[in-house]
This record gives structure tokens, sequence and C-alpha cells, in this order.
């Protein structure tokens, strides 16, 4: 089995963005940088695949500007064997859209003929949680989102989901998609010695006119605001001052 | 005006409230069409046509969505999208799960937990986890939406007079299949629709002091939450997750024990009317959004207010 792992480059998770004044987009100039998290923990999944037997190669895929070959390094030196850069100049936050970015993974997916495309729910920078669904609709093949666990059976995958009552169990064909929730598995670290292999170890380059996909954006985003601040109140000093205040001040109990 | 189709969450018994938030949105958008896909959920299509502002209810009966796979159900949204200039549903997971595959097959952009309509095409939406919001303008035609259901009223389970008209099944796509599903089961409230949220971080320590957070629940009638952190730590399920990759919720009163108040935890519940923080650390930034703040061992503290809650019920 060839998995297929996109991989997107994200301002880090412990950033606090700003809003720029100008009202059109998030600042993300000098910015930490970092793998959305979700995609790290496919990026995993894929290899443990790999290193149970049930996957013969994990080819991770990131759209994106030069330094998102940075992000395919990572994903090659936690375990993917190999790497494919779609460059583009377009902002991935929110110029370059989820149906843009599927079209554009279904081109590579032509081209890899993997059995099992695996990525995250979610970029935590435009939180749409399409990509996945997307993709799979367009190729015509299942989709078993926000997996928490991921099982091969002859022939297809079992896999557990996240869903907001609990947990769900679906079945699906090979090829699918299956995109990942937070409890699937932990990430690794990767190792120098595995830094540095993964120096070594191949990125292709593509353009999205190579793959022959027009990726204008459906939305404009005619704002970027920043939200409306929540104000904090009081400090109490203790259970009863608290109760009171609920009660009399603030009337929810 | 616009046709507004909702497609309907239930489990074959009961219409979800994430529908009667969805329709609520749909209505500021234009006449409302309620599609209920079930297996022997005659009685979800009645309710649905008895829901304010439901000007007609679209009736699916077939075993293969007694359980519906997100294949097999987009396949019957496409199948009867011409007739509508907008899709819409709640943010939940299932719609999340089924809208971004009715919008591709569609060839339209999805738009994503929509918390305000400004009008036919633009729309404001949460992104970089609620640190900023965006207003967004679609070129296209047909629009495919889900709504945050905390942004919009419920429309009133009655008032509505319906007509439900039934229609065929289209063919299953066989590429999925549904297993099974084990809901977490509880006693209290639902997370994204309770009064009273309680939840329970970090702090807590361990999956077994979590009682302390339960306790406290129990006494207010609440429905017990986490932060990513407690739900990474294997403290609780994910379903009790509340934030930007969870559930967003907006009780009239928010109990947050044990939580320092990570951006991504506050994107889930900062629009709740009252929010308490118990820590330990005065530095955390929960304390910023607040109203009442107090610091302290939340192992000594929460069974205190539990019991004095126990007490003045008594009294």
């Amino acid at each position: 089995m060839k998995i297929l792992v996109p991989v997107k480059r994200v301002v880090d998770y412990n950033v606090t963005v700003r809003v720029k004044a100008d009202g059109s987009g998030v600042e993300t100039a000098n910015v930490k940088m970092s793998m959305n998290p979700f995609d790290e923990i496919a990026n995993e999944e894929a290899i443990r695949l790999k290193e149970a037997g049930n996957a013969t190669e994990v080819v991770a895929v990131s759209i994106g500007e030069a330094k998102a070959q940075e992000t395919l390094r990572t994903a090659m030196a936690m375990g993917a064997d190999r790497a494919i850069h779609v460059a583009t100049d377009a902002r991935t936050d929110t110029e370059l859209q989820p149906l843009a970015v599927a079209k554009l993974l279904r081109a590579v997916v032509e081209r890899e003929q993997p059995d099992l495309v695996l990525m995250g729910k979610q970029a935590i920078d435009d939180d749409s949680n399409q990509t996945g669904q997307m993709l799979a609709a367009l190729l015509g093949w299942p989709q078993a989102t926000f997996a928490s666990k991921v099982a091969v059976d002859d022939g297809g995958l079992e896999v557990t989901r996240e869903i907001d009552a609990g947990l769900e169990r679906v079945a699906v064909k090979l090829p699918a998609i299956v995109t990942t929730d937070l409890r699937l598995n932990e990430p690794r670290y990767a190792s120098l010695p595995n830094i540095m292999k993964a120096k070594k170890k191949p990125i292709d380059q593509l353009g999205p006119e190579e793959l022959g996909v027009e990726t204008s954006p459906r939305l404009t985003y005619v704002r970027v605001e920043e939200p409306p601040k929540r104000q904090g109140g009081v400090r109490v000093a203790d259970i009863d001052e608290l109760l009171t205040k609920l009660k009399t001040e603030a009337g929810v109990i | 005006m616009a046709e507004v189709l909702v497609v309907a969450e239930h489990d074959n018994a009961k219409l979800d409230k994430a529908t009667l938030h969805a329709v609520g949105a749909g209505a500021q958008m234009g006449g409302v069409t309620v599609l209920v896909a079930g297996h022997g959920a005659g009685g979800v299509a009645e309710a649905a046509a008895a829901v304010d502002g439901v000007a007609k209810v679209v009736h699916v009966d077939d075993a293969m969505y007694e359980n519906p796979v997100a294949e097999d159900l987009a396949a019957l949204v496409v199948a009867m999208a011409e007739g509508y200039d907008v899709i819409a549903g709640g943010s939940s997971t299932f719609g999340k799960n089924l809208m971004p595959r009715v919008a591709a097959l569609l060839d339209v952009a999805q738009i994503s937990d929509v918390v305000e309509i400004l009008g036919d095409d633009t729309f404001k939406r949460f992104i970089y986890a609620g640190n900023a919001l965006a207003t967004v303008k679609t070129v296209d035609a047909k629009k495919v939406i889900t709504v945050r259901t905390t942004a919009f009223p419920p429309a009133a389970e009655s008032g509505g007079a319906a007509t439900v008209e039934t229609i065929q099944a289209v063919a299953p796509t066989e590429l999925a299949r549904f297993l099974g599903r084990e809901v977490s089961a509880s006693e209290r409230p639902e997370l994204t629709s309770a009064r009273v949220v309680v939840s329970g971080g970090r702090g807590l320590g361990s999956g077994e002091n979590f009682a302390v957070v339960e306790g406290l629940a129990d006494q207010l009638g609440a429905a017990v939450g986490a932060s990513r952190a407690a739900v990474d730590a294997g403290y609780v399920p994910n379903d009790y997750q509340v934030g930007q990759t969870g559930k967003i919720v907006a009780p009239e009163l928010y109990i947050a024990v044990g939580i320092s108040g990570a951006i991504q935890h506050l994107a889930g519940m900062k629009d709740s009317k009252i929010i308490v923080a118990i820590n330990k650390d005065e530095e955390a930034p929960i304390f910023q959004v607040a109203d009442y703040g107090l610091v302290g061992d939340l192992f000594q503290l929460v069974p205190q207010l539990t019991d004095a809650l126990k007490q003045s019920k008594a009294a």
C-alpha cells in the first residue's frame, strides 16, 4: 500500500496571531511556522502503517511557497520516504482555498496512484475542515473523517471516527481518504540522524500549471478584523463570594 | 427570495437541535426546505414540518439512510441541489463531514462555521482559532454553508405547517459502510446546548480526578466539557473537547476548572454569557476572559462549591 500525506505549513500553534491594521489579513511575516498539527498526526500514522508492514511507501506533499520544503523535510525526518512540493506564491491561509487545494491534490493523486491519502482534518489557520472531504468527492473515493483509530483489513480499512456523540465505526474500500483527529496517535520527534538523512531524500517540484489545475479563489476576503475582545471581570476571594455574585449580580444560578 | 435546503441531522427518532439552529440561519436567507433522509424516520419528517419557518420537508426513506455515510448522503443532496440556491447544515461533525463533499461535487466553495449572514453571498466566520474574524464573499451561484449553532437562535419547534413530500433514494455509492456507534452514555445535558457547562483541564491531573468536575456538574444540572490538553492527556474522551478543534459552546454559565485558557480553548467558549475560572495559577490567561476568577486549589474549592450548592438547594 502506498500512502500520500499532504502536509501544510501554518503559523505555529503557540503563536498568537495579529490581524493587520489594514484589515487585509493576518500577519505572517517573521512569525514562527510549523507543520499543521493534524498533518503531523497523519504523517505519524502513515509511518506506523509502514513500520507495521501495511504500507510500502510514504510520500509527503505540500502546496505553498518555497519554505514549504522545510515542512516536507520535517515530514521526511519523521519517516516519509520522499516528497513533492507544489509551488505557489498564493497565501495558503486565504488565497489558495480548500477546493483549489483538493483539485491540486487530485492531480498529484492521479500521478502518484496512492492507495490511501492520510491527512489532517483541519488546518489551524483557516479552520475550514474541508480539504479531505473535497478530495474524496473529486476522486469518487470514500472518506473516513476525524479518525481516532485506523485498522487495515483485507481490501479496506476499518476506521473509528470521533463524532459529537461519541465514536462511530465505518468500513471503507481502498483507495480512500482518511482525515485524522487528535487522539489517533502521538507524533514522534525526528531524531538528529533522521533529520540529517532527510536532507538527502528527494523533493520533486511541480507547479499548478504543470498539474493543469485552475486555482483562483472562489471566496474574496472582504475584510479580516480583530474580534471583539471579552473584558476580564473581577477576582473573588472565596466560594461564598463567588456564589453570591453568581446569584445576585449575574443571576445565572 | 433564495431557496434554502437544510439537511436535517437526526437519529430516526428525533430531530437534532443543530438542525433547528440551521433552520434559524437558513430563514435569514430565504424559504427553507428541510431534507429528512432516514429509515423509519416519518416522525422526524413530521417534527421538521412543524418547525417554525419551514416551508417544505422532503422525506426520503431507505435502509441506506438509517445510519447514512457521507458518500451516500452527499449523492442524494447533490441530486436535489438544482432547485436550491443555498445548502446548509449545522457545523457539527455531521455537517462538517457532509457539506465539503457536497460542495466539491457541485464545484463550489464551502463556507464553514458561519457566524453571521451579511447578504446572499457574504458571510462572517472566524479563522486562526478565533483570533481573526473574516468577512468572505463568494462568487459561486450556489452556496454550501455550515453554521455555528451558537451564533443563530434555534427555530421554534412548533408554529410551522410545512408540506411533506416523499422522494426516492438515489443509487448507493457502495464506497463506505456504517459498522456501529458508541454513544457516550450520559444523563447530563448535551454539551453544545447545555445552559451550564463545567469544564476541566490539565489541572485535574488524571481521569479519576474528573469526578470533582462531574460532582459540580451534577449539582448544577450542567454538561461536562474539557480542554484539549485534558483530552490529549487521556483524561476524558474527545467528545468532551471544547475549543478550536472540538465543540463550540455558549452557555449561560461556563465554569473552567484547572484550565489555563490557551487561545485554542477560548475559541470554543468565549461567547458564554458568564465565565467563571478556578485555577491555582493567578497568571493563567483564563482569568483575562473570566467574569469571576478564583485563585486557589481546585481540589478544595470545587468540592466546597459543590457542597455549598447542595446546601442552598436543601435550604
